[in-house]
């Protein structure tokens, strides 16, 4: 659910960072806040365990500027990957505006990659939403490992496995480095700056408000 | 479900949130959706820690609503955090929205409770024509 506030021109969009357990979302956020400047970003929060995986999520309000006279202002989130912690998944999910599904290039975590996104279908349709209907993207990770001694998926697998019918923008790109990071980013919030603009200015009650 | 308001809206929320303030001596206030955002606050937070309190509030609310569930209760309806100096009380407000007031112990907490139940009240009945427009 985004709020757009009329009075103050200002649009307020829930971006979730998806993905399975170790795939690099919480690096995706530390990056954007590492490279992003202070008046644009709010602070960053992140609930997360000792082993430093995610326990709850983590938080990170971005100011993007402005589209059409409205500040757009978006607070990604990202979720815990591991299985277990589903019910956590689900309450970060409420409200969601989009999604960025990132996918780990390594090669043994293939199966992992198609149950998380399995996981995500589910969970969005428990929150009545189709995965068809809601700005997607999708970013594989890691590919700062290609050429090296562990073995990474090719492109066209991880398009195959995750991709083939959602057909939506993907990216490879390393969290690590920051490669790709910022394509997937300016990517969703495009995405989903045109689906909250065409939803809410669309509606005629609205744009007799003004 | 978007949530779009209008300068009339904000105003007559911005009031309702000032009133508590002034009558019941808590020193912020926000209103939030169960999704994280802020929707609007008054009082003496800079806004990047109200933003922060949104998204936190709304998820330990979240779980709190998790564990309520756990214990076949369908919901606990508020939440009251006690400090040293510092106490938070948060309130639902119908299915959708809570209200998180901030008060230090120079201020009561019967009286807080009483200013944010009557502001749910009022709020729930701005919030609600809002959504059906």
């Amino acid at each position: 659910m985004s709020f757009i506030n009329f009075a103050g021109r200002e649009i307020q969009c829930k971006i979730v960072y998806y993905g399975p357990g170790r795939c690099g979302k919480t690096t995706n956020l530390k990056y954007i806040y590492s490279r992003i400047k202070a008046q644009v970003r709010g602070k960053m929060i992140s609930i997360d365990t000792k082993g430093d995986k995610t326990l709850f999520f983590d938080f990170l309000p971005l100011d993007l500027g402005k589209v059409g006279g409205f500040s757009i202002r978006i607070q990604l989130y990202t979720v815990p990957g591991q299985v277990h912690y589903n019910a956590t998944r689900k309450l970060v999910l409420k409200g969601v505006d989009g999604v960025v599904f990132v996918a780990d290039s390594l090669k043994v975590r293939r199966e992992k990659n198609i149950e998380s996104l399995e996981n995500l279908i589910e969970n969005l349709r428990d929150e009545g939403i189709d995965i068809r209907d809601i700005p997607l993207v999708m970013q594989y990770n890691k590919r700062d490992l290609q050429g090296g001694s562990v073995p990474i998926l090719p492109l066209e697998v991880m398009e195959r496995d995750l991709n083939s019918e959602l057909k939506v923008p993907s990216f490879p790109a390393s969290a690590i480095e920051g490669f790709g990071v910022f394509e997937t980013l300016r990517e969703i919030s495009k995405l989903v700056a045109k689906d909250v603009s065409r939803r809410v200015l669309s509606g005629k009650k609205i744009s007799s408000g003004f | 479900m978007d949530l779009v308001l209008l300068q009339g809206d904000l105003e007559r929320i911005q009031g309702c949130l000032r009133r508590v303030l002034e009558r019941s001596g808590a020193h912020c206030i926000l209103l939030i959706d169960r999704s994280g955002q802020l929707i609007s606050h008054w009082g003496d937070k800079p806004l990047d820690d109200s933003v922060a309190l949104a998204a936190l509030t709304a998820a330990n609310f979240g779980a709190t609503a998790a564990i309520a569930r756990l214990l076949g209760e369908k919901d606990f309806s508020l939440l009251f955090h006690k400090g040293r100096e510092e106490n938070i009380h948060f309130s639902s407000i119908g299915e959708d929205f809570l209200l998180v007031t901030l008060f230090n112990n120079r201020a009561s907490l019967g009286l807080v409770r009483l200013h944010v139940e009557k502001a749910i009240q009022e709020l729930g009945g701005i919030l609600e024509e809002i959504s059906r427009r």
